[in-house]
């Protein structure tokens, strides 16, 4: 196998964008990507681009081609694009199939995508949409909301751990920080605990503010064999490790409530495909669906003990300047979560701060980063570790 | 959900019928044709369960599912039957009553509708059994 690297990096704004089209997202994301890596885009030999529900937020499938075409990248370059889907990971695992055909040696420059248009339909219709994530013909039948599925893992945190509102609250916080210092987030505001906490219950425990938005947004990223990857750039970004997992599609059949053992499991396969601990890590983007979530993500993750996820928040370790800074770009909750563009979003992320181009919320000194995106409940998990350093 | 994919689970959810892995003692609702522990060896046989069980987890749900606004706000829970096997249902009560670990029984209730002239879903919910709490 090859080794990787990420050579161009491009992030849309994130938010409600009533006046722009699914095509034109991924397309400024597209073009922004190759631009940022300095090469011609008919050189590439490939595109992945993770879109959760094309089908039903804006009624379109065969968007592989379709972003081939509105690219430049179909009439008489050919190029092929291949749409990957896994919910709210279809990012993640866009890249991961990126990196395979890299690292295999099947193609050499090739493109990583994610997109989602989310505000074209209500948002009962897009709740709808996204609670086919989970499973349709035993929680979605029974009245499960995706709030409500998180706010079961929630319940059972607090239950059993004495996590408290108040630390959940806390991730909200401070992920409204980080993002109020990115240029694309979807809500730049800081906000209180007392806001979050006075915020409408949407599904006991979770608050409105527990809670990530919905959202229209794109990222694309470039890679290249590590070994050429120089005549493009002068920070190249190494990819490290990549590692997906799946676990049970219903919440109720998982071995423990409050596990991600899809989370356990990529990180694990990760870690040891880069020979790394949890140590080694300087800074990691979860997936911060709701606070809760990020609670879990960084206890599954090896970064504190089953259980402390919550105190960890609430003392500030994981905020930029302390332990481990978790979600620099405001997470899902504050920069937004259009579904299939989050994955790459975290990458986009991670590779401007290992460059140093973070501005005010650089992580000082940023030498390895993490990812993690899951899907649905927990039922996939993809992991990624990106390092400056080959 | 279609006429026909509500229909082929309709014993199942109106009873309460799963699967029982012969070979591994391990009893599965939702009904699995494949025992995910002993796979290929695995010999499965209908299985109908006796009802009770407790709640793992819950939650209010205030923001409803499309199609669950009337009912708004209900506890959603994750249900332990018995038997063993873990499933998502309705405990239908005052959700202030609901809690970890109380004991529930199993009710026939109405779960939605398609529209004015859809069809009616039915299936099972469930009640704190107040005899065992």
């Amino acid at each position: 196998m090859r080794d990787v690297a990420i050579i161009g990096v491009k992030n849309t704004n994130f938010g409600e964008m009533w006046d722009r089209s699914f095509r034109d997202i991924v397309v400024e994301a597209g073009v922004g990507a190759i631009e940022d890596s300095g090469i011609s885009g008919e050189k590439l030999d490939g595109m992945y681009v993770g879109n959760m529900s094309g089908g039903q937020f804006v009624e379109q499938e065969h968007i592989g081609a379709l972003i081939a075409d509105y690219s430049g990248l179909s009439l008489d370059l050919h190029i092929p694009s291949t749409r990957v889907e896994a919910a709210c990971a279809s990012g993640g695992l866009a890249f991961r199939q990126a990196v395979m055909a890299v690292a295999s040696g099947h193609e050499d420059l090739v493109m990583a995508a994610g997109v989602e248009k989310m505000t074209d339909v209500s948002s009962t219709a897009a709740s709808a949409a996204l609670a086919a994530a989970a499973d349709r013909e035993w929680e979605g039948i029974m009245g499960a909301t995706f709030p409500g599925l998180y706010a079961m893992i929630a319940k059972m945190h607090m239950h059993q751990y004495g996590t408290t509102s108040e630390q959940l609250a806390a991730v909200a916080v401070k992920n409204h920080q980080n993002g109020s210092m990115n240029p694309i987030a979807q809500y730049k505001n800081r906000i209180t605990i007392d806001n979050v906490l006075n915020s409408i219950m949407v599904a006991d425990p979770l608050h409105i503010f527990d809670c990530s938005p919905i959202t229209d947004g794109a990222s694309a990223l470039v890679l290249a064999p590590a070994d050429i990857a120089h005549e493009y750039t002068d920070t190249p970004i190494y990819v490290k490790a990549t590692a997906q997992a799946s676990d049970t599609i219903a919440l109720h059949d998982r071995r423990d409530i409050t596990t991600l053992d899809a989370s356990v499991s990529a990180g694990k396969r990760a870690y040891e495909m880069a020979k790394m601990t949890p140590a080694d890590i300087d800074l990691v983007e979860v997936h911060d669906c709701f606070t809760i979530a990020e609670i879990c993500a960084i206890e599954d993750l090896g970064f504190v003990k089953k259980g402390l996820g919550g105190k960890m928040t609430e003392d500030g370790e994981t905020a930029i300047g302390g332990k481990i800074p978790v979600n620099t770009s405001g997470g899902l909750k504050s920069c937004g979560h259009p579904v299939g563009a989050t994955g790459i979003k975290q990458l986009v992320e991670v590779t401007q701060q290992l460059r140093g181009d973070s501005g005010p919320r650089q992580v000082d000194g940023a030498e390895v980063g993490m990812t993690h995106n899951v899907g649905g409940s927990g039922a996939t998990a993809v992991v990624n570790i990106l390092s400056r350093k080959r | 959900m279609s006429v026909a994919r509500f229909w082929r689970k309709q014993i199942n959810r109106y009873n309460i019928v799963g699967t029982h892995c012969k070979t591994c003692d391990t009893h599965y609702y939702p009904p699995r044709n494949v025992c995910p522990k002993c796979r290929r060896d695995g010999d499965i046989e209908a299985y109908k369960f006796a009802g009770p069980g407790n709640v793992v987890t819950y939650t209010i749900i205030h923001t409803a599912a499309e199609g669950f606004e009337m009912q708004a706000p209900y506890a959603l829970a994750i249900i332990e039957l018995d038997e063993g096997p873990r499933f998502t249902s309705q405990v239908v009560c005052d959700p202030k009553e609901v809690s970890i670990g109380m004991r529930v029984k199993p009710v026939f209730r109405k779960l939605g509708e398609s529209g004015d002239k859809g069809m009616i879903y039915y299936g099972t919910k469930y009640v704190p059994d107040n005899d065992r709490n």
